[in-house]
């Protein structure tokens, strides 16, 4: 009576057709085809065009960032005296601005923990909450889908400054008022109809003729949900995780808003900070840009990978 | 009656110290006690509704779907939907929301003689940015794709997406200072002009061109975005398709607009209305680059400044519900695409 | 089966459960017992704490204050309210954020305001005071009685809405200076000037020996134009005298008056004098982009003879060259921006305003605190560098360590100098925190005619 009822036959063959890792069938032989088309890609690339383009454009993205890397290490006097180009002219570099950035009113370490605390669950709860909205919108027919859909997909539009008072005045009510949940569902909801719309559009691509298969051996939509979809969409949720990791990282507004006292502050706020009452120390704040960054640099290089990968095994379409 | 109260009070008696736990941390520890808490609680809620859904035999579709789409439309109903209802109907009022004033500030915002400018401009964002973002990520993509550098070249052009708005303003007023000719210029492009034997300009004022350096920033930052969602889905082009069209001659430039483009279209229009949302809303770089003034202003930096710098509470929400409307446009466009890949599915 | 046996033990924790609330709903629960203002009378004041007796005992209190005031201006305040905590156990949560202007407002409107808020602008506190009745606590009896006995009742005015007092004063600043290198002018030989005349005559004679006397920067990211709007207000209380200045700042007579006119006139003399401005940096339209913070520097390269701005101007050098001498004899000074006459001495500054949301004693006396000689006094030597002034008339003078600092508060404790407050912190929001500032960016940048420029800001006005 406890045991859970087989699985019916057609489903249980997809599934356990997968390898392990959730990877969809089709995957067996996407390695041969990967290894094929890595060497297209190489005859390809010697085309001299393509690595122009490439380099022309990886050097334009680089620049103003290696701008403020390099100032950031310069004494504020050959900050405002000459261009960070001319650095190897007069070779000076200190870690001021970094001590001076780190040494501030309150210790740093507090930031990145409120920084931390927040964007986990600020990424977290609306991928889930949108995930499941998704599904609906995408493989359960029900009255006025559509225009509900649409709607969801337009609030996008809605500035976040319009949302303060009355989120504000409510959290006051359920006495949340500056509290870490204040700026985990302020996030979450400002999140959703972005996640929606993209997971959606995500979930569509996924064959139907999956779903149906999975349909007529009698799954239910929380089974399909968990046991088809799922591992599909894995790149895809790692794709949208990047980037509401970024947005939540790099938040000042909410943050501002939501986030009460210095005990719940993120690292953005005390950045903004940085630059003095009257912006006499902004040369802090290209150290605090560095410092801020490091996270989100090391989230993507490791969910990079992570990410190319998942891909992969989704490529099943077709 | 004594009996309710005095369990009335020991309830409150016990909740008093989990409330302080649960709305107070201390220390880093208890932060990230809290934050697993609060995963941990929301996915049993989660999982509670689902399991509900998934043990009733068969439940009319209606529950079903309320599961599924509830939580979300109650966070939005709660979140968006009710304060946008709210500001439509503050911006039929007056500054401070006292006194019904009709369509005066709608008169007021389309009869001021800068806001041909600041509507011109906020059009010029919403085309371009998306357009030369998606266009450059694209081409990136294509070109960076399996290549041996493919990570690290990847990792370059995604840097600006890592960085606040705050750090995007520094450095790009490093590259826009400007110091009068015969000083040593401090800012890059000035730098190169000056390099190039020409006056130094200030980039930042001289209109029209000015809102073009603008639209650079955002563009961007927005470019890794594009370049990472399309290269993902350029991965997934299925290989019989190249294979085919590889055989049929077409390489370069052919294979990239007839078969790369239309493969992704899906993945191309999502990356084109994102980004042409972010674009409306945004008005940090605006506002911190000139704040609005040598008429670079947008309709998103107006809403910031009446509202906030000016504090007149209509106005700045009639400008909101202006942003609302220029979305219309995209909507309709997206609801076109979904008919279209409905009817090819 | 395991389920039934679970089952069971649910029912039997649940029956406990109940019992427990059962017999416990027999009997109240114990009552807290914190330790209230007041119950232990047989406290032993801290040593030094005499002048603390006044307000009390507020252990286990906390006052959170909301302030523009951020890193690292922010460290002196904290500083400076920790014989306050030690004497009362009041704790102060001090939290400065530079979007204050913008979410103070916010928290007001959705019932989250702080206890206490640092406003800069008079005019702020009015729209806050109008447009949410009941928010502001009116200033209670002890922090009233301290500013009538140290503060000049202008600093009252400044702080009352209505006939009601809500908003005590907190620091001050002078506007009225011009910075200049003590060194340069000996070696060049030229006076400080001590009437509006001699301003201009000193200019030409600058361009004359071949240099650049003035460098004007009024960048200020989101606020840009402030600086400008300063200069337009100084030379107004010049041109057209404080009477009639009053009557701008209340609109009693319209923004496009051709007293006003004449004032942005005689201000174009100098801004947009492609002969005087802008040294070191470029043309007259470089003064728009030229960040306020940097404006002065060139001063210190010798490429700049004289840049206006306020005494808390004297922090800024710092970051040019940290050995930079803030000193009559020093490598920076500031003279007082000359009136028309020498007669006439009128005075530009701005201050901060201590304005309560609640009426909580440890709110109460933390406000009447702030009022007093003895915080005034504690915070002056937490500025060993200058840049904080107060206006109130119990401090000890010799405690500031800058020349400027001390001269700012000798200007502001005259009885003969005429004071007023900044205009556009005075006027609404509309005005005096947005089109006054983007029209002289206008005026500056666009080579926008004079009239315009006021008649647009006249139409802007509520």
């Amino acid at each position: 009576m406890t045991t859970t009822p087989p699985p019916p036959q057609g489903f249980a063959t997809q599934t356990t057709g997968e390898a392990p890792g959730g990877a969809p069938p089709g995957r067996k032989d996407a390695r041969g085809r990967f290894r094929r088309r890595t060497a297209d890609a190489k005859a390809r690339l010697s085309s001299p065009w393509a690595s122009g383009i490439a380099i022309v454009i990886a050097i334009l993205w680089t620049i103003p960032t290696l701008g403020l890397f390099i100032t950031s290490f310069r004494p504020s006097g050959d900050i405002r005296a000459d261009g960070w180009w001319n650095v190897l002219r007069t070779p000076r570099f200190t870690l001021d601005n970094y001590r001076d950035a780190l040494a501030g009113s309150t210790n740093m370490t507090e930031y990145f923990v409120n920084s931390i605390a927040i964007t986990l669950p600020a990424v977290v709860i609306p991928i889930s909450i949108a995930l499941l909205a998704a599904y609906a919108f995408a493989w359960i027919e029900f009255p006025g889908r559509n225009t509900l859909f649409v709607a969801v997909f337009a609030l996008q539009i809605v500035p976040i400054q319009i949302t303060m008072i009355p989120l504000l005045s409510q959290y006051n009510t359920w006495g949340l008022a500056g509290s870490f949940w204040a700026v985990w569902l302020s996030h979450s909801i400002f999140a959703l109809p972005l996640a929606i719309f993209l997971l959606h559009n995500f979930m569509k691509d996924i064959p139907p003729s999956l779903i149906e298969a999975a349909r007529v051996d009698g799954a239910g939509h929380v089974k399909i949900f968990f046991k088809v979809l799922l591992p599909l969409l894995v790149p895809a949720i790692a794709a949208f995780a990047i980037f509401q990791f970024l947005w939540v990282w790099n938040d000042l507004l909410v943050a501002l808003v939501f986030a009460g006292g210095p005990d719940v502050r993120p690292l953005t706020v005390f950045i903004a900070e940085l630059a003095g009452t009257r912006g006499q120390t902004w040369h802090l704040l290209s150290a605090g840009a560095f410092i801020s960054m490091v996270i989100p640099v090391i989230v993507f290089l490791s969910l990079q990978r992570y990410f190319v990968r998942g891909l992969l095994a989704g490529s099943v379409k077709g | 009656m004594e009996f309710l109260d005095n369990t009335r009070a020991w309830l409150a008696y016990l909740w008093a110290p989990v409330s302080t736990w649960l709305l107070r941390p201390d220390g880093a520890g208890h932060k990230f006690l809290l934050m697993a808490v609060a995963i941990i609680l929301f996915v049993v809620v989660m999982g509670l509704i689902l399991l509900m859904v998934d043990r009733g035999r068969r439940l009319p579709t209606w529950v079903v779907t309320l599961a599924f789409v509830g939580p979300a439309v109650a966070f939005l109903g709660f979140g968006l939907v009710y304060p946008a209802v709210r500001t439509i109907y503050a911006s039929f009022f007056n500054r401070n929301g006292q006194e019904f004033i009709g369509l005066d500030n709608y008169v007021r915002a389309f009869t001021q003689s800068e806001f041909q400018i600041v509507l011109r401009n906020t059009a010029l964002w919403v085309i371009l940015v998306p357009l030369v973002a998606t266009l450059i990520g694209l081409v990136y993509a294509v070109v960076v794709d399996r290549t041996r550098f493919e990570r690290v070249a990847k990792t370059l052009v995604f840097l600006p997406m890592s960085i606040s708005m705050v750090g995007a303003g520094i450095i790009w007023r490093f590259m826009y200072e400007f110091r009068q000719e015969g000083a040593t210029q401090t800012g890059l492009l000035n730098q190169v002009l000056v390099w190039l034997g020409l006056q130094p300009k200030q980039f930042l004022m001289d209109t029209p061109e000015n809102t073009f350096f603008l639209i650079a920033v955002m563009v961007w930052i927005q470019a890794g975005f594009a370049m990472t969602i399309l290269a993902a889905a350029i991965r997934a082009i299925p290989d019989d398709i190249v294979e085919a069209a590889r055989l049929d001659g077409l390489t370069g430039i052919r294979m990239f607009r007839y078969i790369t483009v239309p493969s992704i279209r899906p993945a191309l229009v999502v990356v084109l209305t994102t980004i042409a949302m972010a674009t409306l809303k945004v008005f940090d770089i605006v506002r911190t680059m000139t704040a609005g003034n040598y008429q670079t202003s947008v309709v998103a930096n107006e809403f910031y400044t009446q509202s906030f710098r000016a504090r007149d509470a209509g106005f700045g929400a009639s400008l909101a519900v202006i942003l609302f409307i220029l979305v219309i446009p995209i909507v309709i466009y997206n609801v076109r695409q979904m008919r279209l890949a409905e009817e090819i599915r | 089966m395991r389920t039934t046996r679970n089952r069971g033990l649910t029912a039997v924790a649940a029956g406990g459960f109940a019992l427990a609330l059962t017999l416990a709903a027999c009997t109240p629960p114990p009552e807290d017992s914190p330790a209230g203002p007041g119950d232990d009378g047989d406290r032993d004041l801290a040593e030094g704490c005499e002048a603390f007796e006044q307000y009390g005992d507020l252990s286990g209190t906390s006052v959170s204050v909301y302030t523009s005031i951020t890193a690292p201006e922010d460290q002196p305040h904290i500083d400076s309210y920790t014989e306050f905590e030690r004497c009362t156990g009041a704790d102060i949560v001090y939290d400065g954020s530079r979007e204050f202007e913008a979410q103070l407002p916010v928290r007001v409107q959705a019932g989250n305001p702080p206890d206490i808020a640092y406003i800069p602008q008079p005019g702020l506190l009015q729209t806050i005071v109008r447009d949410f009745p009941d928010a502001v606590v009116p200033v209670g009896d002890l922090a009233e009685s301290n500013v009538d006995e140290y503060y000049d009742p202008s600093w009252k005015e400044y702080g009352t809405v209505d006939g009601t007092y809500y908003a005590t004063p907190l620091g001050a600043n002078v506007k009225s200076f011009v910075w200049y290198s003590p060194d340069a002018f000996a070696d060049a030989g030229y006076e400080i000037p001590e009437t509006w005349d001699e301003l201009l005559a000193l200019s030409d004679q600058i361009v004359d020996d071949g240099g650049t006397p003035w460098c004007v920067g009024i960048e200020s990211g989101d606020a840009t134009g402030w600086p400008a709007t300063d200069w337009l207000e100084d030379v107004m209380l010049r041109t057209a005298g404080p009477e009639v200045y009053d009557q701008w700042v209340d609109h009693e007579i319209p923004f496009n008056d051709p007293a006003v006119a004449e004032a942005l006139a005689a201000v174009g003399e100098i801004l947009k004098n492609e002969d005087y401005v802008n040294a070191g940096f470029g043309d007259v339209r470089s003064i728009a982009s030229t960040p306020f913070t940097d404006a002065g520097f060139p001063i210190l390269d010798g490429e700049c003879w004289m840049h206006r701005q306020a005494s808390f101007y004297a922090a800024n050098w710092e970051s040019a060259d940290p050995d930079v001498q803030v000193g009559e004899n020093g490598d920076v000074f500031a003279f007082y921006l000359p009136g028309a006459t020498t007669d006439e001495s009128p005075l530009l500054g701005g201050g901060e305003f201590v304005a309560a949301f609640d009426e909580r004693p440890e709110v109460q006396a933390f406000q009447a605190f702030l009022t007093s000689p003895e915080w005034v006094n504690a915070k002056i030597p937490e500025h060993p560098d200058g840049g904080w002034v107060s206006a109130n008339r119990g401090q000890d003078m010799e405690l500031y360590a800058s020349p400027i600092d001390r001269l700012s508060a000798e200007l502001l404790a005259d009885d003969d100098a005429v004071f007023r407050f900044d205009a556009s912190d005075l006027m609404p929001g509309e005005v005096g925190s947005n089109s006054f500032w983007t029209e002289m960016v206008n005026w500056i940048a666009n080579d926008k005619p004079d009239q315009d420029v006021l008649d647009d800001i006249e139409a802007s006005w509520p």
